[in-house]
């Protein structure tokens, strides 16, 4: 026969049993443990977050010694102490504008080609290329870019100028079609968010707009030199904002690839084969099913590619000629970036240039961090598949 | 077929009862038809491709050579691309709809965008190749240094000794630095955790895409300006290993995302302190990964130039000292040369970018390769072992075969 356990009346004061604390805070070795990771990994942010506080530290004085016109002034003339940084930044902009429009269609079709069109042996293979292109150092870019592209790109911009120059606008036609170029712009964007409409009409605003965007192209291509001559001065076409974004492409459309082929590759299978189980040509799939699902990866790759395009030194300092003036001319000789301006200066500045030139380099910093953050924004979503309803 | 017919008719079909089965014969006077092909293209697709491309060929020899002006290998190709498509559009609408068409055209852009960025990849490692040679193929290029050779003396004399031991010092020490803080900041970001950790993790992919010339910028601003100290090439390894950390703590904290968490908790669940569970199971375990992400590093701060420009300046002679004066490395002799515009130095430059850009690809093919998938097929090792061992035998067998038959010759 079993007994069963009694309560015994006697010892009846004894507290019930509660579970025991468990606590999540090392103790012990563990603690060491603990502590030694985070002061490594709080020296690292340190180190790495420390170059913008430095940076924006040291531009106190550039600001207190040539205030705000620090940004608006285009020269940088240190015999007369006039320095600013509006030409390296147009400069900047403006290279990395020319690299973009050159690497964006590339590294989209490339990307297309690797995960649709490639046979599938060939495939890690022109993912590993892809890679490698990426890690080719930017000096190597540079001195491929300076003696193999550049006598070639100089022919390409004279070539250029001699068949758009006639397109050429002039004086009141020029300052009409910047104003149906506005006036277009404004109007589209007041409709779509004004008066929130959307669909086939806002093609015309728009369309308008990017008509008289198309018709002022030809000034990019204004040079200092005439074209038709019989011996054309091709010093006038080197060293140029456009050779220096052709080798600039070079660099960063690996990069923007490889972000896009990956966003692509995970476009889902199913959804591919139901657009050709319903009779979609290939180049119809690719349309309607692979470019939607990836439009988050093509824009965050571009973005990060922008973003490196700005930062990039050594091409622009081994192709450009240093010239401070703001201008849109991409095919005339001159130019200059941020990154190029600080490796070039460096050397010989003293005193209140040096801090100049880590201002510039603030400024730097704090661009290509606004784009690089918002790029990285827009990849992480685009792979959640929040874009694909 | 018949019965299920017959009920329509009407007349219910008596049942057909045989006795016996029947076995079915190969009835012979059918022809078998033959089985479309799902995977290829028709062939007429075929002939249209290739044949797109011969007459594209012969037009772009035609305008190129005979009608028009426009002499040179670069215009014959861009006529040659534009002809194909014009070929292959119209050679489609022949006997198919618009949408072939425009799939077709759409199949060439893309398939010549790719072939433009591969042969531009091409032109890059060829020509910086072939424009090398003739500085790479004199043995002292690599032997001597550049003290006491002037630019004008010819490729017989000096070499980049002292660039190859520059770069190979500053990323020693760059290595050094970064290895450890790098894999201690990934354990830290996966290992202990917390909203710091996130903290430091959106910092430092951050930095990944810094701009090299700002992490030179950095040390500039703290190791010259701040504590006083000559250029060098330590600040050289030091604005190296700014760039660098942030790329191995980012591979590597990706490489320890993807450890297994039952090992962890194995290695936890036997009583061994985190320590020990870090250091004996979840390093050992991401060991080929980590060697990746160091050697990744490896090769993108081999290349940095704009950094190395700013905080160690060239000198022409063997300096192995990190501490004073300064030391030339592989990326600023090659900018060096460049701007030099003496032929000769070109020439040297180029064999150095030669060097730098073989030793990148044999830093990115060892990268890969250890961190290919596990795969079922045996190493190369065990194959050419297994392939050595199998001829063997088979040697050792004729030798066994052969054998009784000597001694037959000799018995008789």
């Amino acid at each position: 026969m079993t007994t069963l356990p009694l309560s015994d009346p006697a010892s009846g004061a004894q507290p019930p049993a509660t579970p025991r604390r468990i606590s999540r805070t090392p103790t012990g070795g563990d603690a060491v443990f603990a502590h030694t990771f985070r002061v490594i990994g709080a020296s690292v942010l340190a180190v790495t977050g420390g170059i913008g506080v430095f940076l924006a530290y040291q531009s106190v004085p550039t600001l207190r010694h040539y205030g705000l016109s620090f940004f608006t002034e285009h020269q940088w003339d240190i015999g007369h102490d006039v320095l600013g940084i509006a030409a390296v930044l147009s400069g900047t902009v403006l290279i990395a504008l020319v690299a973009l429009v050159i690497a964006f269609p590339l590294a989209v079709a490339t990307a297309i080609y690797i995960t649709e069109y490639a046979p599938p042996r060939m495939r890690s293979t022109l993912v590993a290329a892809t890679d490698l292109m990426a890690a080719i150092p930017s000096v190597v870019y540079g001195l491929w870019g300076v003696f193999l592209v550049m006598p070639h790109a100089a022919f390409f911009s004279l070539f250029v100028q001699r068949t758009f120059l006639p397109l050429l606008l002039h004086g009141t036609a020029r300052t009409i079609v910047i104003l149906v170029m506005v006036v277009g712009l404004i109007a589209g964007l007041g409709m779509r968010f004004g008066m929130r409409i959307t669909g086939r009409l806002l093609w015309i605003p728009f369309g308008i707009a990017a008509a008289a965007a198309v018709s002022l192209l030809p000034l990019l291509t204004v040079v200092d030199a005439d074209p038709n001559a019989a011996v054309p001065d091709m010093t006038r076409y080197t060293k140029s904002a456009f050779i220096a974004g052709v080798v600039v492409a070079m660099m960063v459309m690996p990069m923007a690839c490889s972000v896009i082929r990956q966003v692509f590759s995970q476009t889902p299978e199913g959804e591919k084969e139901g657009a050709l189980a319903l009779g979609a040509t290939k180049s119809g799939m690719v349309r309607t099913v692979v470019l939607p699902f990836g439009r988050g990866g093509v824009i965050g790759g571009t973005m990060l590619a922008l973003g490196r395009a700005l930062g990039e030194t050594m091409a622009v300092v081994m192709i450009v000629s240093p010239d401070f003036v703001i201008k849109g001319r991409i095919f005339e000789i001159g130019s200059q970036s941020v990154a190029s301006l600080i490796a070039s200066q460096f050397a010989e500045a003293q005193g209140i240039q040096v801090s100049a030139l880590l201002t510039a380099g603030f400024v730097l910093f704090v661009l290509t961090l606004i784009v690089n953050t918002l790029a990285a924004i827009v990849v992480s979503r685009s792979r959640s598949g929040a874009d694909t309803a | 077929m018949t019965a299920l017919l017959d009920p329509i008719d009407g007349t219910p079909a008596a049942p057909v009862r045989q006795i016996s089965t029947a076995l079915p014969t190969k009835d012979t006077s059918v022809r078998p038809v033959p089985r479309a092909t799902l995977g290829g293209l028709p062939l007429e697709n075929h002939f249209l491709t290739w044949g797109a491309r011969f007459a594209a060929l012969a037009m772009a020899w035609i305008i190129t050579q005979r009608l028009l002006p426009w002499h040179g290998p670069g215009w014959f190709v861009v006529v040659f691309a534009l002809c194909n498509v014009l070929l292959l559009a119209v050679g489609t609408a022949v006997f198919d709809t618009n949408v072939a068409v425009s799939d077709r055209v759409a199949q060439w852009t893309v398939s010549s965008a790719a072939v433009f960025v591969y042969v531009a990849l091409g032109s890059v490692i060829v020509y910086v190749l072939h424009k090398g040679w003739p500085a790479l193929h004199h043995a002292n290029f690599f032997t001597h240094d550049m003290s006491g050779v002037s630019s004008k003396d010819p490729l017989t004399q000096g070499g980049i000794t002292h660039a190859i031991a520059g770069s190979a010092v500053q990323l020693g020490i760059a290595s050094a630095i970064s290895l450890p803080l790098g894999i201690g900041t990934a354990v830290f970001m996966n290992e202990v955790g917390g909203t710091f950790a996130k903290i430091v993790r959106t910092v430092v992919e951050a930095m990944t895409a810094l701009p090299d010339i700002l992490a030179g910028l950095f040390i500039y601003t703290v190791w010259i300006i701040a504590f006083g100290l000559p250029k060098s090439g330590l600040a050289a390894a030091l604005a190296i290993s700014v760039m660098m950390l942030p790329i191995i703590a980012r591979t590597s904290d990706v490489v320890l995302r993807v450890v297994p968490g039952t090992l962890r908790e194995a290695s936890l669940a036997l009583g061994a302190s985190r320590w020990a569970t870090v250091w004996n199971v979840v390093l050992p375990t991401a060991r080929s990964g980590l060697g990746t992400a160091l050697i990744l590093a490896i090769a993108r701060g081999v290349g940095e130039t704009a950094p190395v420009l700013i905080t160690s300046g060239n000198s022409p002679f063997l300096h192995l000292n990190p501490g004073s004066g300064v030391m030339s490395s592989l990326p600023l002799f090659i900018f060096d040369g460049a701007r030099s515009g003496e032929d000769l130095q070109v020439q040297r430059a180029f064999g150095a970018a030669a060097v730098l850009l073989v030793l990148v690809v044999a830093l990115f093919a060892t990268a890969r390769y250890l961190a290919r998938p596990a795969s079922n097929k045996p190493s190369l090792l065990r194959r050419l072992r297994h392939a050595l061992a199998g001829s063997l035998r088979s040697v050792r067998s004729t030798v066994a075969r052969r054998t009784p038959s000597v001694t037959a010759e000799e018995a008789s």
